[in-house]
């Protein structure tokens, strides 16, 4: 079990919080324009990396909102959380 | 085995407090102090157990975990707890245990007779043999003869419970080095100590010592850890799993020692433990030898001897015998006659040992046999006597007969191996020691040091030289699982066929699976394995280690979450009226609802009957509560919501109200409901009652992470307000008996609009909508003044026959005029256009949540199934929801009913569904399969009831 520094309640148990997948992924600003091929990227595809992997959570069972956690898939450990409105860390930034 | 008389002086059992217990309904007596596997042992039993496969007998073999053979069947009815280890339960007053898989007991077990079989059911036999016509042909048979023991039939009358725990340093085993752990961390006084230790008392190992000065530190270690205030003691505790980020999990067994009875206290307690530092003092299991006949029962594990002796003061044998491939038996042996007790030999298959040893065994008369090996054992319910063969120095080869010596007892020790399953489960790496001939923790993964044996510091040495079996003997019976029946020449086997993978040949030989999981049985297998292939163990690898460490009681994952607790449940405001009014209740999502509300004797049908036609024909009144009211407020809820719904959202009025879907980012239609505009920049919308909390998500997602820029509120307030739907042509009416100051009359509101005043002198909202197809008004008060509404209008409809009437009596109306309901019309490949939005969307200009999906090549499939109606051509045939619709050659599914219920108002079966490009075949025939038969009907337009829909307006 990995445990979460939510940015608004502090160090959480991690079954407080609900995993939303791949973060920094970016809605096409005008969708009608865009082709099917790169809507479906948009839509379905998504990394897989073996090591840090930037993805959002949302504190469910406390104060219900989204951040960003950068996470290492094999280790689990959690190496960065930042809120939403700020750009992901650099790989300096974390030690990596 | 020998009955012990009189326990020695100095044992840990309190000989003023007997204790009388029960096995196999035989009466015996133990001391408190005792386990039960000692008191077996006192009474001179040396058959407590029988194997899983071949129900050969079974003794004691070691004193804890470790235990494979002494399982018992512990107390009976709801109480009854299967393979119990004799040696992990405490002995209370009246304890009463019974040998398993046996019959008729463990003494004379007719199936005993299967040991015989033992060349025939090599590791592969089921495999092999069962396969004709199929496993499960015999599968019944086999599960009779193999087995273990009994799960309890009736529910468990004791209590479990959940606790989370965070501490600075977590030490895990509390015998020398664990204490030495403790005491050191919890100098600090500013650091959370919680020290865990399995046993009934603190001490490990150290309680087992016949050393006075040993004794003595306990005491005072002990003493000092008490009187400190940073430290929390558990004891009775095992801890069974290592996880990510130092949380580990434990079973304390908080009340199991008082028996059979309900306390107060839970029966055990499951820690979760969350650690900042972990501390693995888990000591170290003694390996048996391997040797042919080594299951006989008598011979145990030495330390088990040393253990029963100095800890429990039993007197065991008068002819023990030794045998060992290390020095550590030896001090056993020296240490049993030190206490003045005889020992009779050592056999050491090693052909020099220690000088100093051999004097002190010379001199305490104890005979002695180098380079020797024990090549077979006989004697009937216990050991008699062990037949002796040189063997040469490589331990490759036999040579001549030596003696064969009549003994009593046969104390073995094949060295040691560190319990390293925790420090596994957290992520660690082993290493293969050659001195010590067993793996050893070496790169940690998280922040755990591991102390003492189980980090290989034996303390003292071993001077081991492996033997991990006996050589040009049949391997046959030189046993490695005791409890499971594997052999060594299992895993030869094994090998022969070519499993090499020592997780291939673990699961092909089932060696280490019975229910201690290898803590005996594993490095012994590993090492037959690794000299059949020529290889060296650390090349062969070993299993991973996985939690539980040991068994955990399935009570103990479920804690309190049994029953009425099994998940939070919401009741509605007035759930005590729909009581009192007959009310079948049911589980809506969360909710707690009424499906209907029966007379007295009258059946599901019948009462949805009656109170669809009171809705119909007068007026009915639904409590809507759990209806979904969100509210969505700020400047930019109008932009926000209209790039929410496939709806135009920016044309609505205040006041007004507009039915909208809304869809996920893939186009499928998640939700539907209606938009209400409460101000310019203040929405509400009620959304189904299922989906109020995800869609609350769904809108703060795409807010928090999407539209940053967006500024806009949004607030579920579902529970904070009691809704009723009063609907019917007399709604109205009864309606306007309550005082209020919102104008209900046709004229000043209209269907689809929505007011705000004040109702019965409370603040309310009325919302002219419609489910049922009837003139409708959905209500909605603080939620604290639902009842009195509910009553108020109950009274006020009386002169009409107002009936409640509960959510599948609004389904039937529902369906009768073909309103769809999100999740039971639409599956979770429906898009907007499958519901005939194609052209409203058409109409709206700006972008919203799902719409680019719409255009991809599968929104424009022409075979998706089509949300439709459907009428069965025999006016008397019924349906169910789930039937099939049949491809037009009835080979396969192309659609099926969603919804289905027999109408009373038009006398026959109306159903929706969901059916392969059911928009251009209106009115054609078609075949449904539902319940094992089929039966003709034709696709129409959904809406059977009112086709002109007038009667909404009233």
């Amino acid at each position: 079990m990995i445990v979460i520094q939510c940015p608004w309640c502090g160090s959480r148990s991690e079954e407080e919080f609900t995993c939303g997948g791949e973060s920094h992924i970016l809605r096409p600003e005008k969708p009608a324009e865009v082709s099917d091929e790169e809507w479906a990227a948009y839509l379905y595809q998504r990394k897989n990396p073996k090591g840090v992997h930037y993805e959002r959570w949302r504190h469910t069972y406390g104060c219900r909102q989204w951040f960003n956690v950068a996470r290492d898939t094999v280790t689990h450990e959690v190496v960065a959380v930042y809120r939403m409105n700020e750009p992901r860390p650099t790989p300096e930034a974390e030690g990596a | 085995m020998k009955r012990t008389v009189e326990r020695l002086s100095g044992a840990r059992v309190d000989v003023s407090r007997p204790l009388t217990f029960m096995f196999d309904g035989q009466p015996y007596r133990g001391f408190a102090g005792d386990s039960l596997a000692s008191a077996l042992l006192a009474n001179g039993l040396s058959v407590v157990g029988r194997s899983f496969k071949l129900h050969r007998p079974r003794g004691v073999l070691g004193t804890g975990k470790e235990e494979c053979n002494a399982l018992v069947q512990l107390e009976s009815g709801a109480f009854s707890e299967p393979n119990a280890r004799a040696t992990l339960v405490p002995l209370y007053k009246g304890l009463n245990a019974t040998g398993q898989n046996a019959w008729p007991n463990v003494q004379f077990d007719l199936l005993g007779a299967m040991g015989a079989l033992k060349r025939f059911l090599p590791a592969s036999f089921y495999y092999k043999t069962f396969m004709w016509p199929n496993w499960h042909s015999w599968e019944w048979l086999i599960r009779r003869v193999a087995g273990l023991g009994a799960a309890p039939l009736s529910a468990d009358p004791q209590g479990y419970i959940k606790q989370n725990i965070h501490a600075d340093v977590v030490v895990i085993g509390a015998g020398r080095s664990g204490l030495q752990a403790a005491l050191s961390a919890s100098a600090d006084e500013s650091c959370r100590v919680l020290l865990i230790d399995e046993q009934e008392e603190f001490g490990g190992a150290l309680l087992a010592s016949p050393l006075d000065a040993d004794r003595q530190w306990l005491d005072d270690a002990l003493a000092q850890l008490e009187a400190r205030a940073n430290i929390t003691l558990l004891r009775r505790t095992t801890v069974n799993g290592y996880y990510d980020n130092n949380v580990l999990a434990a079973l304390e067994r908080v009340s199991n020692h008082l028996g059979p009875v309900v306390v107060e206290r839970p029966r055990e307690r499951l820690w979760r433990i969350f650690a900042g530092r972990v501390v693995l003092a888990t000591g170290a299991l003694e390996r048996p030898m391997v040797f042919p006949n080594n299951d006989r029962p008598g011979i145990m594990l030495a330390s088990a001897l040393a253990e029963y002796t100095h800890r429990y003061g039993l007197t065991l044998a008068e002819r023990p015998v030794f045998y060992t491939n290390n020095d550590t038996a030896w001090r056993r042996a020296l240490a049993l006659a030190d206490a003045g007790l005889p020992v009779l030999a050592i056999v050491d298959t090693r052909t020099a040992v220690d000088g100093e040893l051999l004097q002190q065994a010379e001199a305490a008369g104890i005979d002695i046999y180098l380079g020797t090996a024990i090549t077979n054992t006989a004697g009937r319910g216990g050991v008699r006597k062990v037949t002796l063969h040189r063997i040469a120095a490589d331990g490759g080869s036999l040579g001549g007969a030596v003696t064969s010596l009549r003994c009593d007892l046969l104390a073995m020790s094949g060295g040691w191996t560190p319990t390293i399953h925790l420090y596994s489960q957290s992520g660690g790496r082993l290493q293969y020691r050659d001195s010590d001939a067993c793996f050893v923790p070496a790169d940690a993964h998280q922040s755990v040091s591991v102390v003492g044996r189980a980090n290989g510091d034996f303390g003292e040495p071993a001077n081991l030289q492996p033997q991990w079996l006996t050589p040009d003997v049949s391997s046959e019976k030189q046993w490695l699982d005791f409890q499971y029946d594997v052999t060594a020449s299992d895993i030869q086997l094994a090998a022969r066929e070519n499993f090499v993978s020592v997780e291939h040949v673990k699961r092909y030989t089932t060696n280490g699976m019975s229910v201690d999981q290898g803590k005996t049985s594993n490095i012994n297998g590993l090492g037959v394995l690794a000299q059949t292939l020529g290889r060296p163990v650390p090349e062969v690898g070993t299993t991973r280690f996985r939690p539980p460490y040991h068994p955990t009681t399935v009570g103990a994952f479920a804690g309190v979450e049994l029953g009425a607790l099994y998940a939070p449940y919401q009741r509605l405001p007035a759930h005590a009226l729909h009581e009192a009014a007959g009310a079948v209740f049911e589980d809506y999502g969360a909710w707690r609802r009424p499906a209907y509300y029966p007379g007295p004797g009258e059946s599901e049908e019948r009462a949805l009957a009656r109170e669809s036609l009171a809705v119909r024909q007068g007026v009915g009144l639904l409590d809507y509560s759990p209806l979904g009211k969100l509210e969505v407020h700020g400047p930019d809820a109008r932009e926000f919501l209209n790039r929410v719904y496939i709806n135009n959202i920016q044309t609505l009025k205040v006041g007004g109200a507009r039915y909208g879907l809304m869809l996920d980012e893939g186009g499928i239609v998640i939700d539907d409901g209606i938009v209400v505009c409460l101000a310019e920049d203040h929405f509400l919308l009620n959304t189904t009652s299922g989906g109020a909390q995800a869609i609350h998500q769904h809108l703060e997602e795409w807010l928090q992470c999407e539209w940053l820029d967006l500024e806009v509120i949004v607030n579920n307030l579902t529970s904070q307000w009691a809704t009723l739907m009063l609907s019917g042509p007399k709604a109205r009416d009864v309606l306007c008996k309550l005082s209020g100051d919102i104008d209900v009359s046709r004229e000043a509101f209209a269907h689809m609009q929505f007011r705000e005043g004040t109702l019965l002198g409370q603040p309310c909202r009325i919302l002219r909508a419609s489910f049922t197809g009837e003139v409708s008004f959905e209500i909605s008060v603080p939620a604290g003044h639902g009842p009195a509404l509910w009553q108020a209008l109950m009274t006020a409809g009386d002169e009409y026959d107002i009936a409640p009437f509960g959510l599948e009596s609004l389904m039937l109306l529902r369906t009768e005029k073909g309103y769809l309901h999100i999740g039971s019309d639409t599956d979770g490949n429906t898009m907007p256009q499958d519901l005939g939005w194609a052209p409203a969307i058409e109409k709206k200009p700006a972008d919203f949540i799902g719409r680019r999906s719409l255009a991809q090549a599968v929104g424009k499939d022409p075979d998706r199934f089509q949300f439709t109606g459907i009428e069965l051509m025999d006016p008397d045939g019924r349906v169910e929801s789930g039937a099939h619709v049949l491809t037009s050659d009835g080979s396969s599914t192309a659609g099926y009913v969603t919804s289905a219920f027999h109408s009373p108002s038009l006398g026959r079966t109306v159903a929706l569904g969901l059916v392969a490009g059911a928009h251009a075949r209106d009115g054609e025939k078609i075949t449904i399969f539902g319940q094992g038969s089929k039966q003709a009907a034709r696709l129409v337009k959904p809406g059977a009831y009112d086709e002109a829909g007038e009667a909404l307006n009233g």
